[in-house]
């Protein structure tokens, strides 16, 4: 089977037949020049989005798309582009779309700040709710009634 | 009762309505990321003549440029149309996309030539600039020289009365339709 | 004749359904008993046709009967006949019949043991689950008939199984996975139920306590076998990969940690009341979510179901209904008093809520990010993904926060504890800790890892906390003897869950840290290393299967020059659908896997192959079944099962509060 009518199957899997997950595992046997090399290919493929299938990084996809940027990322490795390089370059050509961690602007820093500020205003709430109940202390039931509610729950065991 | 309670409903109903509008939205439908901008520069054979050209070569204003190859089925569907697009006086510009020449140059001694010239891309290195995901694309270079449309897949009347049109008024859709039918 | 008379099931249990819906609600209002007492009969008779709707389809399955949709295009005559059967809920129709099953099995449990709740209680939690039975055999006969026909085309022979989901894996992860979604119907049943009775008291919890954690134990079993198969089965060895679909029942499962936990609290101190209602709802209602992200289309995923807008709109409205209804109900008729019990701020009730806080934290930020794309989107703000680099970032630190406090919760007290006795308990043997963690993350390959460090002192740390509360349980005034016949089921599954959360947390680090992978070419006679194991390629070969002709690699591998193991990874190519598989083989043990998967041919000869060594990674999966084994085992408490007798001293109980 030549190259071609390979990409032309793989194509037809990844563009016609939708609904079927792609799932070949890819195995490419690039040669790094150093092991730093290798790890940071690993990072970078698993962070960019194949931009033409369903959910999946070029590092999984078996694409014709997805295996093109793979050969680009392993080249642009190798020349010395940094991190920031690389997907300034992807993004220029298929947008923000194919970073799984977007970058921090005006418009993802609801994303970003989110789990932050949720968690502040989580924590402040709690706090003064537990001052609160400290406060309230005086409404609170006595020892006695306390202890009553505890034998009274605490009663069906037998 | 509380305003405080009805927090959890009000949050719902913006989520809800996010939902309803994500319905009417594509999210496979993803726009050129070089909207807007020149076509990107490039050094590389032409099909036939085998010259070097660069991006200047695509001199004529509005066109098309057809990102198409032999090994894509879809190309082959979408080729009747464009030449019929090419009568009409559209300037098509092809870009070969990670093909054989050889086989090229007999497809379009074949099924005809819509195109003004084709930028041999074996590489895959012009296709990469301009964004490409696959064969067949299809873009519109405005009056500037601009990238100001892109269709992925086939390209047909539909799609070009739809999103083609307003840089091609000259395109009269009932020519097309009756020339259509005259190549086929 | 067959899919006729089933579809004519649907439509009876349908019919019954709706009867479900109101007969018992309108009796619950008028407080007309006969009415009332029909509930559990209904839901009964809704379980029954249901049931034989779905034996219907199924013999369709076995049968080959091609003339039903849905089986001509999810089945084959090749197909071995478990996958045959299984075939059914692989796809939207079916699998939305299996829901309905479900469904329709929590309602019959619900009616079977919860005859000693008073009948007002059991007849509206019984029509609210009916209500939501309405809605899915609606959507299942409006939009998803699964009985539809093909005629007069019929097919030959049917499309296939997609081969992916012919495996073992899949025949039991949607069922188990829709036993913990739906089963997270019964706390919100309960909770809308106790909402019109007005009634949220420490009562209401108890009797909704088990059946969440029942629910709650079963989705996180299915959560975790779905993980596994996708280990084995997808090819690569993720095991988690943050796709919508995943966070569609990841969701769920954290608000349902958040509301198992905000449940102890109400039950056994009789506060928070509005808040754990809210959460019951909450949870459900992302099972809804769940359910609409699914099969509408509106995310992308790598296993949706088909795209289809209009069963979309059905859901949403659906969704608006149930949700919207509910949170409405919530906000006229949560009791806006908070009870008068107090508590410090140093206690096992403001721990509790530390955990609340931190899974609904990390259950919005789940959220958030996997509608952000349809966020943008909708404004026109641009294409964007939110995918593993994002989701790692946030919700690891949400876990190492909330792990520190999880040892700590069950040795506190109730109403008011000190932070000197807490460290009185846990600081001598948390420094110990400390040093066991550093220690051991000096193993790794690469000297000290920080991670590691981290993971073992944030579960060692876990893990002390139930083993002090362990000790303490069995020798508190003992003399001698350990009594080991205190341990409450409550206590054993809360034991087992934290630990197995420690297990997961420790083996998804290991793993994630520790993995070590190759991409190589291999021929025949080649071997090669990888950490400490050799891997010898000894022959390649063809197997053909029932439906399928396999490519296989035989591999030797070696530790120390004895061997191991001998592993065959397979390519497979499925007739019918002509789709290639990679089969992976893994060598297995609780200390590491070996997982070897096939490329594509290199040449003639040679394979591009990918090796993995991958420890600890076991730990994910059998922490995850302790997770869920441990809050069935709960279920079992003594205290559960004479709710009768229960419940006059509950509300003697909470008439001396009111008093």
């Amino acid at each position: 089977m030549s190259a071609w009518v390979r990409a032309l199957v793989s194509a037809a899997i990844c563009c016609q037949l939708w609904l079927a997950p792609i799932v070949l595992a890819v195995v490419e046997t690039y040669e790094f020049s150093s092991p730093e090399l290798e790890l940071r290919y690993h990072q970078l493929s698993q962070e960019l989005r194949c931009p033409k299938c369903q959910n999946q990084n070029i590092a999984d996809s078996n694409a014709p798309i997805a295996r093109d940027l793979r050969v680009v990322l392993y080249e642009q490795l190798e020349q010395g582009a940094t991190d920031e390089e690389i997907l300034a370059f992807m993004v220029a050509r298929y947008g923000e779309f194919v970073r799984y961690r977007p970058g921090v602007d005006r418009n993802t820093l609801l994303l970003w700040a989110a789990p932050g500020v949720l968690l502040i205003l989580g924590a402040a709430g709690l706090l003064s709710h537990f001052r609160q109940r400290r406060d309230s202390t005086a409404n609170a039931l006595t020892e006695a009634e306390q202890a009553e509610i505890d034998r009274l729950l605490r009663e069906p065991r037998a | 009762m509380q305003a405080k309670k009805f927090i959890p409903l009000v949050a719902f109903a913006v989520l809800a309505g996010l939902l309803f509008r994500g319905l009417s939205i594509d999210p496979t439908d993803l726009p050129a990321a070089r909207l807007g901008q020149p076509f990107p520069d490039f050094d590389q054979p032409e099909l036939k003549s085998g010259r070097q050209i660069s991006v200047s070569a695509l001199a004529e204003r509005p066109a098309l440029v057809n990102v198409w190859a032999t090994w894509c089925y879809s190309c082959r569907v979408e080729h009747p149309y464009l030449l019929a697009l090419a009568e009409q006086g559209v300037p098509i510009y092809g870009l070969n996309y990670k093909d054989e020449p050889v086989k090229a140059r007999e497809w379009l001694s074949q099924l005809g030539d819509p195109y003004q010239l084709n930028v041999v891309d074996v590489e895959g290195s012009v296709g990469l600039d301009l964004g490409v995901y696959g064969a067949p694309e299809t873009y519109v270079l405005d009056a500037t020289g601009r990238i100001a449309h892109r269709h992925v897949g086939v390209l047909d009347e539909a799609v070009f009365q739809r999103d083609f049109s307003r840089w091609f008024p000259m395109v009269a859709a009932a020519v097309v339709a009756a020339d259509l039918k005259g190549v086929q | 004749m067959i899919p006729e008379l089933g579809h004519v099931a649907l439509i009876i249990a349908f019919v019954l359904a709706i009867g479900l819906a109101v007969v018992p609600m309108w009796g619950s209002m008028r407080r007309d008993v006969a009415a009332m007492n029909m509930a559990p009969s209904l839901a009964v008779g809704v379980t029954v046709f249901v049931a034989v709707a779905f034996a219907l389809l199924a013999v369709s399955f076995l049968q080959d009967d091609f003339s039903v949709a849905v089986v001509a295009a999810n089945s084959n005559s090749l197909l071995p006949p478990i996958f045959k059967f299984s075939a059914l809920w692989g796809n939207h129709e079916g699998s939305l019949l299996l829901w309905v099953l479900i469904l329709a099995g929590w309602m019959t449990a619900v009616a079977t043991f919860s005859r000693g709740l008073p009948l007002l209680m059991v007849s509206r939690v019984l029509s609210v689950m009916g209500m939501v039975a309405v809605g899915f055999l609606a959507f299942s006969l409006l939009t998803s008939n699964p009985f539809e026909r093909l005629l007069p085309n019929t097919p030959l022979d049917g499309n296939d199984l997609n081969p992916l989901l012919q495996d073992p894996g899949l025949i039991i992860h949607p069922p188990l996975l829709y036993m913990g979604y739906v089963g997270l119907s019964v706390p919100f049943a309960f909770a809308i139920a106790a909402l019109m009775g007005g009634r949220l008291d420490a009562s209401w919890a108890r009797w909704s306590r088990p059946w969440t954690n029942v629910a709650w134990g079963f989705l996180s079993l299915g959560i975790m076998l779905g993980s596994w198969w996708a280990y084995y089965e997808l090819g690569w060895g993720g095991w988690w990969f943050w796709d919508p679909v995943e966070n569609a029942s990841f969701m769920p499962w954290l608000m349902g940690t958040a509301l198992v936990h905000s449940l102890a609290v109400t039950e056994k101190r009789g506060v928070f009341r509005s808040w754990t209602v809210l959460l019951a709802i909450f949870a459900f209602s992302l099972s809804l979510l769940g359910t609409f992200l699914v099969r509408s289309g509106v995310l992308t995923s790598v296993h949706a179901f088909a795209a289809d807008p209009e069963r979309g709109l059905f859901i949403l409205i659906f969704l608006a209904l149930v949700v919207g209804g509910s949170l409405l109900l919530y906000a006229l008729r949560a009791p806006s008093v908070a009870s008068r019990v107090s508590y410090s701020g140093v206690s096992r009730e403001s721990l509790l809520m530390i955990n609340n806080l931190v899974f609904i934290v990390s259950t919005i930020v789940v959220l958030l990010g996997t509608l952000f794309p349809l966020i943008m989107d909708a404004f026109s703000l641009g294409k964007y993904s939110v995918g593993p680099p994002y989701f790692n970032a946030v919700f690891v630190p949400l876990m190492a926060l909330v792990m520190p406090f999880m040892s700590v919760g069950p040795l506190s007290r109730w109403r008011e504890d000190t932070t000197r006795r807490w460290l009185h308990e846990l600081l001598v043997p948390g420094i110990g800790v400390l040093v066991v963690a550093i220690a051991l993350a000096f193993l790794g390959s690469e000297g000290f890892n920080l991670w590691i460090a981290l993971a073992v002192l944030l579960s060692g740390w876990v893990a002390l906390g139930v083993f002090k509360d362990l000790w303490r349980r069995i020798t508190t005034g003992a003399e001698g003897a350990l009594k080991w016949r205190r341990l409450t089921p409550s206590f054993i599954g809360m034991a087992m869950a934290h630990l197995g959360f420690a297990a997961v947390v420790l083996g998804a680090v290991v793993v994630s840290q520790e993995n070590q992978e190759r991409d190589l070419r291999m021929a025949v006679g080649d071997v090669e290393a990888l950490g400490a194991y050799r891997f010898e390629l000894l022959s390649l070969g063809q197997q053909a299967g029932p439906n399928y002709l396999a490519d296989q690699a035989v591999f030797e591998v070696r530790r120390d020059e004895k061997v191991i193991a001998v592993l065959v990874p397979e390519k497979r190519r499925y007739f019918a659908s002509g789709q290639i598989m990679t089969e992976a083989a893994i060598d297995a043990s609780l200390w590491r896997d070996l997982y070897i998967a096939l490329g594509e041919p290199i040449g003639e000869q040679a394979w591009a192959v990918r090796l993995q060594y991958k420890p600890m990674v076991r730990w994910l999966w059998l922490g995850a079944l302790m997770i869920g084994l441990g809050a069935l085992v709960t279920a079992f408490d003594r205290r559960y099962r004479s709710q009768r007798s229960s419940e006059s001293a509950i509300q003697r109980g909470v008439a001396a509060v009111a008093g």
